[in-house]
């Protein structure tokens, strides 16, 4: 494989030379600051690098969705966040929209059309199956993830709130991964417990936590690897995994992240 | 004789169907308390929604054994009432088996079909009783699921032990008519025997023909009394879904289940805060709430939606809060809102149409913080629901309630939404480090 220059271009630069991407990289806040999820975030960009997709990222510029805001209640927030993107979006006529992230994805693709702002959004699940259905994306094949058993945990905000069930799974299977599902899976998933803004508080009392859960459910299928396609399930599943003491022997990872080390 | 008969079950039809339609009323007057809320479009999606869910019963075959059974009730309830509609026209002209003559064989084996459908409903009422007190189901026990205290768990029973009540009338009702017929009775029209009374028939084969005819007569009254009577106890039953599952899943929301809808309220003040608009000089001055805490701030479709739910407990079986053991059932929040819808109702009654301020309110009296607070908003609930309600919807509107009329919010939710409002991201980095990770990409 020969080695790439990996350029993480931001929209300003782009505008100022006069070129347009093909796709605005929405980098999401997990994506920004979380230092887990950080890792997803530079596993999609070496990806997008690789495939000579002609992406860009706004950088300093991009701002929450507002959907944690949103989701507690505090509609005033929300309206001000999205109004705040919209602008930006719109400043660099912005048509088409990727995202790693579920919560960004179904606000900007449902909710920001009601205040103008309106964008072909797409989850990179999807994003990353186009890729390899176009041939885009060569996987070895064989490699390290023949096998080997996988489990994928449905982000609701993927599934019921949007039906994409299948993209993070045909992902999954270009893999060659011997992909096992848990008990309760895609209508029927768990919830990892950190929608509607629970990420950021504790949870109300109750005797069990959701995260602890859902890892039993993972834990159960006897796949080594855990994939999600959400930030905040990486948070509640690697915090549900090492609650379980399993950090050893089962890992969480992102789509991108598996799909960066199959292309290898 | 026969003309008491026929003024008697005209004097309790009509009875029966002026209180059904005052019922009718009080719910469709306390439906359109809620807010409008436009559901009108894609008329053509709508109507197969319709016929998918409601009709097809698609959703209840997820679960398939219940599925089955409860697809047994349901044909039961829609061609028993053909049978009905001969028993009413039978009572009101005094006549008997009204359609033998015009049909011929086809009413021995329409007869012969309601049988089998009626005896059908018998063993599946049967069946779910059991599930319901023997082998106790999870989702039904009053011991595990507080909201179904008191009313919700005689009411289930209630309407069980109706329906076996209903079906063992009409079937020993067409065995003594079949003995009747056989002994040579004229008013008993020779239709022959059916392929279940036939079974009942020893029971009564060595009955005088007087206590025959008193029997047949008494079980065609039970028969049609209880339906009258079941029909007027439908509208105060979660049983209620078997009308309103149809426009209830006519009028589902057929955008993407995570789209919350807009509050185009909040949008004009935020485009003047932001100096995108200016205030408008002639707008009204009157404060509308944000948000809900009572039920005429709810939509009519969510009110709908309170009235519709037969509390089967699907949603709340699935939400990961109440499995965790939290506050929040999905359910309770729906019949939570009927309650309240009931005693709106009630205080309509009695104060002449108008309501009188009681100082309840569905949130505080009926939906605590707790609750509201529990929900991960996964959409469970919604997905689960046989005949498309949302729970989540209400509890939604709810929250932006509490959080903007009241400024009622966890510490960490006030923090989270203080770092959007500084750093626009909900936790505390600054705005310049956010395109920082760039540099490790390498």
């Amino acid at each position: 494989m020969q080695e790439i220059e990996y350029k993480v271009p931001t929209m300003a630069e782009m505008m100022s030379t006069g070129e347009s991407p093909e796709i605005l990289f929405w980098v999401g806040c997990a994506g920004s600051f979380d230092d887990r999820y950080k890792k997803v975030t530079i596993a999609f960009t070496k990806i997008l690098n690789q495939v000579g997709i002609k992406f860009a990222v706004l950088g300093t510029e991009e701002s929450c969705t507002g959907d944690p805001a949103r989701r507690a209640g505090n509609e005033f927030l929300f309206q001000m966040q999205a109004t705040m993107n919209i602008q930006v979006l719109d400043g660099y006529g912005v048509k088409k929209i990727v995202t790693a992230c579920p919560h960004c994805f179904n606000t900007l693709k449902n909710e920001y059309p009601a205040l103008g702002g309106n964008y072909e959004v797409i989850h990179h699940s999807t994003f990353l199956q186009q890729l390899i259905d176009a041939g885009k994306i060569k996987l070895q094949g064989g490699g390290e993830f023949k096998g080997k058993k996988i489990t994928y945990h449905d982000s609701c905000y993927l599934g019921r709130a949007n039906d994409i069930y299948e993209a993070p799974r045909s992902v999954l299977e270009a893999l060659d991964a011997d992909l096992v599902e848990m008990k309760r899976c895609k209508t029927k998933g768990l919830c990892c417990g950190a929608g509607g803004g629970q990420m950021f508080k504790e949870p109300e009392k109750g005797n069990k936590d959701i995260n602890i859960e859902r890892i039993e459910d993972a834990l159960a299928t006897g796949a080594s690897t855990i994939a999600v396609a959400c930030p905040f399930c990486m948070v509640m599943m690697s915090d549900g995994v090492k609650n379980k003491e399993k950090e050893d022997s089962v890992k969480v990872y992102d789509l991108a992240e598996l799909l960066l080390e199959g292309m290898k | 004789m026969q003309i008491i008969q026929q003024i008697l079950f005209v004097a309790a039809f009509g009875l029966a169907a002026y209180f059904i339609s005052k019922r009718i009323q009080i719910i469709k007057k306390t439906i359109q308390l809620g807010r409008a809320e436009d559901r009108s479009d894609n008329p053509s999606e709508r109507l197969k929604t319709m016929l998918r869910i409601a009709f097809g019963q698609k959703k209840m075959f997820d679960r398939p054994i219940v599925g089955i059974l409860h697809f047994v009730i349901y044909a039961g309830f829609l061609l028993i009432n053909v049978e009905v509609l001969e028993i009413v026209l039978d009572g009101i002209l005094g006549t008997h088996r009204l359609f033998a003559p015009v049909l011929g064989s086809f009413y021995a084996f329409l007869i012969n079909f309601f049988e089998i459908l009626a005896a059908g409903v018998l063993l599946v009422c049967i069946v779910f009783l059991i599930r319901r007190n023997i082998t106790k189901v999870e989702r039904l026990q009053a011991t595990r699921h507080r909201e179904l205290n008191g009313f919700p768990v005689i009411d289930a029973n209630t309407i069980l032990f109706a329906e076996i009540i209903l079906m063992t009338a009409l079937l020993s009702m067409n065995a003594v008519d079949s003995i009747l017929q056989e002994r040579g009775n004229e008013h008993y029209h020779p239709v022959g025997s059916f392929v279940i009374s036939s079974f009942l028939k020893p029971i009564f084969s060595n009955w005088n023909e007087t206590a025959l005819i008193i029997y047949e007569r008494t079980a065609w009254w039970l028969h049609i009394l209880g339906i009258l009577g079941f029909a007027l106890y439908v509208t105060y039953s979660k049983h209620l879904h078997i009308f309103l599952a149809f426009p209830n899943t006519y009028f589902s929301n057929l955008k993407a289940k995570g789209e919350m809808p807009n509050m185009p309220e909040v949008t004009k003040e935020v485009q003047i805060m932001l100096g995108l608009a200016q205030p408008d000089a002639e707008a009204s001055t009157e404060i509308a709430r944000f948000g809900a805490k009572d039920i005429k701030d709810l939509s009519w479709k969510n009110l709908m939606d309170a009235y519709s739910c037969t509390e089967c407990g699907r949603c709340t079986s699935s939400c990961p809060a109440n499995l965790t053991g939290k506050a929040l059932s999905p359910r309770k929040i729906m019949m939570d809102t009927r309650d309240r819808l009931e005693e709106v109702g009630r205080n309509l009654a009695v104060n002449g149409g108008i309501f009188v301020e009681d100082g309840k309110a569905l949130y505080g009296s009926y939906i605590t913080s707790e609750e509201l607070r529990a929900c991960t908003t996964c959409n469970a609930c919604v997905q689960e629901c046989p005949i498309n309600i949302s729970p989540l919807d209400i509890i939604l509107q709810l929250r932006r309630y509490q959080i903007m009329e009241e400024s009622d919010a966890p510490a960490s939710w006030n923090a989270m939404f203080s770092n959007l409002e500084t750093n626009q991201a909900p936790w505390k980095f600054a705005t310049s480090d956010r395109f920082n990770w760039a540099n490790e990409v390498k």
